[in-house]
């Protein structure tokens, strides 16, 4: 299958921002009709060599050989005529026009046709879908279609543009188990047409699972690369990391006093029936269970989003039961919601500004902010955090995803808060940030008798991280997993029988 | 677009649902709508709204906005008029209406050229060559109307050709003035390149998703000065055709049309956030507009009471399209 010429050979490429450099004279070759895949943490230089392949990006050194010929600097026009197809993150389709329309476009456009033949459009479509073995609505509007189809309509799209490589950046981060499973199998499929696939990502399972070489990134260099069955776990997340992960438990400080936040007996029609759940200082309380289970509900009722309609909320016994967000605050309670994005920080902003937003009552006591006070807070959340920027300055939008999670958990320390509850808190979080992530979180707990409430379907992160568990069915508690019955086998059986008989 | 959705769940298909059914209403309140003097006068009506309404939906399409069309079509039409009266030249009908439509071509142009180098928000844009058109109109080339006794022959021949005319019971003569055709030329050309050609494509695509164009290769350049320079060209015009049917020029024509146009687009179903509309939509959305306008006027409603309700159909219009594209995006 793979001849001897690189499809495209990347040497020595460079490449700098400013005063960062984002690729460090990095080679990469990947072989016509193989599955290569491209590991790293984020902001490890993944999406700018992808930029640098798709002609997005010149590089600043370094040469780029397709077929084994120097291919001068590439554009994007270049690229795509090389057969380079870049699938990004938002597949780059056109919402309100039809899946015909999405799939031809660009080989119209490349044609320089002037019209549009709609005949030839469907059986153009028509027969892309049927060599994907895909079945799609031809004339449904793209928007109409959930993520997975989309994405195979972008897939599809650079098949019709007669691809040779097809990137694909981070794919599976919007899909399910069982869509996972079908992006394989058209990987699979792809590569027997003698397609190459580049496939990004920073999931173990894929990339042990599905492809034939490895290329590791680590901080704009490249640290390692080979065949796959050269690697395991440990080896690619050494690889990535540059150090070895620890995995273990996590043990709380023994329970005394009152509980620092209690449920008691919490109902929310139609949400949550009568949880109670106590949680002492220094604890790390694990909740898991389906979407729809009451995960996040029980979240939003202790953050007075979603006001208990019977029981109450206690915070170091007094009843706080918040009627509003600013209520709960007020009693110290925190909370990082799953999509940070769009729900949490704002990203023209600097870190300082996202720091202080949730505080700021207390640096602005009158009409005016005080600038010393609120910078030196900021300083010392900014290095308590560990967060990777050069100052606390820069706009948040500029982060990596660890990095603006970090930022987003310590503007709620900075409020004082006793409880934290965390949801999704690694979610789009490569295996170093998500580390230092874990590590601040147990800090805080154990020295500051912090309370945390880590909502979260990834279970090993739950048994690595919490010193209990508890599992939601249908807005009720149905089991309660510590100590050395916290296993990711005891979890993984309690969830599936959650699934089989509903409570 | 999205022929999978049955057709009589598009946009398209309510906006006639609702038209009809203010036919009908209107109708029952007032028989009168319903004779052939009253369709015919609401056919003339549509013909200059209409086809500007057909250069803001190409505009809007692209995701933009433009104010400046009313500007554009007062100073072309009062140049070519003021050059016909002055000059005796150009003369005829086809040289005066091929020179308002370069002029609003040209001035299209700098928007185009204002929005797509400079990057600039095209509200801001045009709102600035709109006061500027009318400006350097009135300081340099005047302020007095051409009025009948003046105004040339030829064009108002043309303006006052009817398809049909007819005697209604009190002996006047009425008719179905020619231009009606003029309006559906433009607006079935415009459906043509809008559905049929790269170029109308590229304009969806550009309003949707302005970066995925980008990527796909479509040269976004290209189709902002296409937009924008046919959006003037229809303005120029429709400018002559108004001073023609009504034989005068007045360089402070259209005022407030703005409000009329945009209205009747975001009725006929165009998106404020780009990348949805459609010629049918759109010409739907134009007949509802002048047809409740004439309604309001035959109930002897106060002209500022009607831009009340115009106001008031724009913010309910564009309310139901935003609820309508957000439910799309989920």
């Amino acid at each position: 299958m793979t001849t001897n010429t690189p499809l495209i050979e990347m040497r020595g490429i460079t490449k700098r921002f400013g005063g960062v450099t984002a690729l460090d004279d990095v080679s990469l070759q990947i072989m016509p009709g193989e599955i290569h895949c491209l590991a790293g943490e984020n902001g490890s230089g993944k999406s700018t060599i992808i930029k640098v392949m798709s002609g997005v990006y010149q590089p600043d050194a370094g040469t780029i050989l397709i077929d084994g010929k120097p291919a001068g600097v590439l554009d994007p026009v270049k690229s795509t005529a090389a057969g380079i197809q870049v699938i990004y993150q938002d597949f780059s389709l056109f919402p309100a026009l039809s899946v015909v329309e999405n799939l031809t476009i660009n080989s119209f456009l490349h044609e320089g046709a002037r019209l549009v033949d709609r005949k030839r459009a469907r059986a153009m479509a028509r027969e892309v879908l049927a060599r994907l073995d895909v079945d799609l609505p031809l004339d449904a509007a793209v928007e109409t279609l959930p993520t997975s189809g989309r994405q195979l309509v972008a897939i599809a799209r650079a098949v019709l543009a007669d691809a040779r490589l097809i990137i694909m950046d981070e794919p599976t981060t919007a899909l399910t188990g069982r869509e996972v499973e079908r992006l394989f199998r058209i990987t699979r499929d792809l590569q027997a047409h003698g397609i190459a696939i580049l496939f990004v990502s920073h999931k173990m399972r894929e990339m042990l699972d599905l492809s034939e070489r490895l290329t590791v990134f680590r901080n704009g260099r490249k640290v390692a690369e080979g065949p796959i069955v050269n690697f395991d776990e440990a080896a690619i997340t050494h690889a990535m990391t540059g150090r070895a992960l620890e995995v273990g438990h996590y043990d709380a400080p023994a329970a005394e006093g009152a509980p620092r936040l209690e449920f008691r007996d919490v109902s929310v029609p139609g949400h949550l029936s009568n949880v109670s759940l106590k949680l002492w200082p220094g604890e790390v309380v694990g909740v898991s269970g389906l979407i729809g289970s009451g995960r996040t509900e029980l979240a939003l009722a202790a953050f007075g989003m979603l006001p208990p309609a019977t029981g109450a909320v206690l915070v170091d016994g007094q009843d706080v039961t918040p009627r509003s967000v600013q209520q709960a605050i007020d009693a110290g309670i925190a909370y990082v919601p799953e999509d940070r994005l769009s729900e949490g920080l704002f990203l023209t902003r600097s870190i300082r500004d996202n720091s202080i937003v949730s505080s700021i009552r207390r640096f602005a006591p009158g009409l005016g902010l005080n600038r010393k006070a609120a910078a030196d807070a900021t300083r010392e959340m900014f290095d308590g955090m560990a967060i990777a920027a050069p100052s606390p300055e820069v706009a948040v939008g500029t982060l990596s995803g660890g990095n603006q999670q970090r930022v987003m958990i310590g503007r709620w320390l900075m409020t004082g808060a006793k409880v934290l509850i965390l949801n999704g808190p690694t979610v789009g979080v490569d295996v170093g940030s998500k580390a230092t992530i874990h590590a601040i979180i147990h800090r805080m707990a154990r020295e500051e008798g912090l309370a945390v409430l880590m909502i979260s379907d990834d279970v090993p992160e739950l048994v690595a991280n919490c010193n209990r568990v508890v599992t939601m069915v249908h807005g009720r508690i149905t089991a309660e997993l510590s100590g050395d019955t916290l296993t990711e086998d005891a979890l993984n059986d309690s969830l599936r029988l959650n699934i089989e008989v509903p409570a | 677009m999205s022929a999978q959705n049955a057709w009589w769940k598009s946009t398209e298909a309510m906006v006639a649902g609702i038209l009809l059914l203010a036919m009908v209403l209107i109708g029952l309140v007032n028989p009168a709508f319903w004779s052939l003097e009253n369709l015919f006068s609401l056919a003339r009506s549509n013909v200059v709204i209409g086809i500007m309404a057909l250069g803001v939906l190409l505009i809007m399409i692209s995701g933009g906005i433009d104010v400046s069309f009313p500007a554009f079509a007062a100073a072309a039409a009062y140049l070519v008029v003021r050059a016909m009266v002055d000059w005796g030249w150009p003369t005829g009908v086809l040289v005066p209406f091929l020179l308002a439509t370069l002029a609003g071509a040209a001035m299209g142009l700098v928007n185009a050229t204002l929005v797509w180098k400079l990057r600039m928000i095209p509200l801001i844009v045009t709102l600035g060559t709109a006061a500027m058109a009318r400006g350097l109109l009135n300081g340099v080339v005047g302020t007095s109307n051409v009025n009948i006794n003046k105004y040339p022959k030829s064009l108002i021949e043309f303006g006052k050709t009817d398809l049909v005319t007819m005697t209604n019971a009190k002996g006047a003569t009425f008719g179905l003035p020619a231009t009606v055709l003029a309006y559906l030329g433009l607006a079935l050309a415009i459906h043509f390149v809008l559905s049929r050609t790269m170029i109308g494509r590229s304009v969806y695509a550009y309003g949707a998703a302005p970066e995925a164009a980008k990527r796909v290769g479509f040269r976004t350049g290209r189709s902002l000065i296409f937009v924008y320079v046919t959006a003037g060209a229809l303005a120029g015009f429709a400018g002559l055709l108004h001073s023609s049917m009504i034989w005068m020029a007045n360089p402070r024509d259209f005022v407030g049309w703005e409000l009329d146009v945009i209205a009747a687009v975001v009725l006929g179903g165009a998106s404020i956030f780009g990348g949805r509309g459609s010629v049918l939509g759109t010409m739907l959305g134009v007949f509802i507009l002048v047809m409740i306008k004439n309604s309001l006027i035959l109930m002897g409603i106060d002209t500022t009471w009607q831009r009340v309700v115009v106001g008031a159909m724009l913010i309910a219009a564009v309310a139901l399209t935003a609820l309508r594209d957000r439910k799309a995006i989920v």
